[in-house]
């Protein structure tokens, strides 16, 4: 079949996402921001989807923060991002899955060079060889989790206890969806839709029922970016930019959003309490916030675990009128409660089980 | 501020919806060849103010397109009405008019006549 137009556009933005023996590569920061996300996502592929899944103790950081941050040089960088591919040569996998956007696009970035510059990649398999000892061979398939998430979301709305729909009105949920600007913004190729018009996480909300809507700075960066954060005193740039896409989704009354990255739910989370104790001004209904999630956790919701364990609680701006809209059964007064031990988080957080 | 240790920046986006163009049109009837600026910038090199004040007549130009009045008001001043700038320009824009209505714009506007 000879495609012509968008559609042979819209498949030159496609992307190959494996099948199945995942090696899984945490982020650093997303254990601290939202820790049920990463667990969630492992519960999701081992008991869900029935899908090897390994990750590996000896990961570490991909140093991206430090790269983009210009503290890191990149040979350094590559170095250890080489000895992460080496680990995952040693531990018998070729299909690489990032938790983390920037290692997403980090690992893409230095493949790329590589590929342009056999030289560089020659040079740092010989320092790793020479610091380490490892040898290794580049990963088969790199995909980002959310990628993973998307290609079996039909398999999770077939098993969905509950649908993105306001239960007492019937109307889909309207779902402001956030993509890391390291997912597809750097790679175009590399993304599912592209940089344009990637459909990654509308993919996820449209088959579990939600309506994504499209507003004027749906692309805009949500303030992360590293070095305007790193500076307390540069954190007005930071905390503009998510201000920006607050005031532009605003008019469009959106139920919520939805990120792929471990700093927007952070940021677009955070900055919105930031923002009602400077101004007063909250972007939600009801003089509410917007509740952001993670693409795990509404995952995980959709497919009906408990709130609480996936860490909803960790959230600064309420997630509860989400909740309530989509009929969650879920228990107000455990929210703080510690002593309730996450039925899942205990056997996901041992590595391998 | 004390809490945070920042404040929220105020953002740089030109929105042409909210901008006041008024400056913009009063000048574009009284001095239609302000149209015809490619702003190339040849006002701003030979400018001699320019060399003391790091004022641009090329800048000035498009802050009143713009609609940025305030900008334009804080800078208009700095020029000298030496009028280089109209012998240098190539395409003939009465440059040393513009400054020259942009003042008069501003002080009808301070007296409410415009």
């Amino acid at each position: 079949m000879i495609l012509e137009g968008k559609k042979a556009i819209w498949n030159d933005y496609q992307k190959e996402i494996a099948d199945d023996k995942y090696y899984y590569v945490r982020s650093c920061v997303r254990q601290n921001f939202f820790p049920g996300s990463e667990t969630a996502f492992l519960k999701i592929m081992r008991e869900e989807l029935k899908k090897e899944v390994y990750e590996h103790p000896c990961h570490t950081s991909c140093t991206g923060i430090g790269y983009h941050s210009d503290i890191v040089p990149v040979e350094t960088t590559m170095t250890v991002v080489a000895r992460q591919f080496a680990i995952m040569t040693e531990a018998g996998y070729e299909n690489l899955v990032p938790s983390c956007i920037t290692s997403f696009g980090l690992y893409t970035e230095i493949l790329d060079t590589w590929h342009h510059f056999p030289e560089v990649e020659k040079k740092i398999r010989l320092q790793l060889k020479k610091a380490t000892g490892r040898e290794f061979k580049k990963p088969k398939n790199l995909a980002h989790a959310s990628d993973v998430i998307y290609k079996f979301r039909k398999e999770i709305a077939a098993k969905a206890k509950y649908k993105l729909i306001n239960k007492k009105t019937g109307e889909p949920l309207k779902v402001v969806d956030h993509i890391g600007c390291h997912y597809a913004k750097m790679f175009p190729s590399k993304g599912v839709g592209g940089a344009e018009y990637p459909y990654v996480l509308a993919g996820m909300i449209e088959e579990w029922g939600g309506k994504i809507i499209d507003y004027p700075e749906r692309r805009h960066c949500c303030g992360f970016g590293f070095r305007q954060y790193l500076v307390q005193a540069n954190r007005g740039f930071s905390i503009a930019c998510s201000k920006e896409k607050f005031e532009s989704m605003e008019p469009f009354k959106p139920d919520m959003i939805i990120t792929n990255c471990p700093g927007c739910p952070m940021f677009l989370d955070r900055w919105q309490y930031v923002i009602n104790e400077m101004e007063g001004k909250r972007y939600g209904q009801n003089g509410e916030g917007i509740p952001v999630f993670t693409y795990e956790e509404v995952a995980g919701l959709v497919l009906g675990y408990d709130p609480w364990e996936l860490g909803l609680q960790m959230h600064q701006t309420d997630c509860e009128p989400v909740l309530d809209k989509i009929g969650v059964d879920y228990s107000p007064e455990d929210k703080y409660n510690l002593e309730i031990i996450p039925s899942f988080s205990e056997k996901h957080n041992l590595i391998n089980v | 501020m004390d809490k945070f240790g920042f404040t929220i920046s105020a953002g740089r986006q030109i929105d042409y919806d909210s901008n006041n163009r008024r400056l913009a049109e009063y000048i574009f009837e009284k001095e239609p060849s302000f149209r015809l600026c490619i702003e190339c910038g040849g006002c701003s090199a030979t400018c001699t103010t320019a060399n003391f004040t790091g004022f641009s007549l090329r800048e000035l130009h498009i802050l009143i397109k713009r609609g940025e009045n305030d900008q334009v008001r804080q800078n208009l001043n700095k020029c000298m009405l030496c009028g280089k700038c109209t012998l240098v320009c190539p395409r003939g824009v009465n440059t040393r008019n513009i400054v020259v209505l942009a003042k008069n714009a501003f002080q009808k506007s301070d007296e409410y006549e415009i």
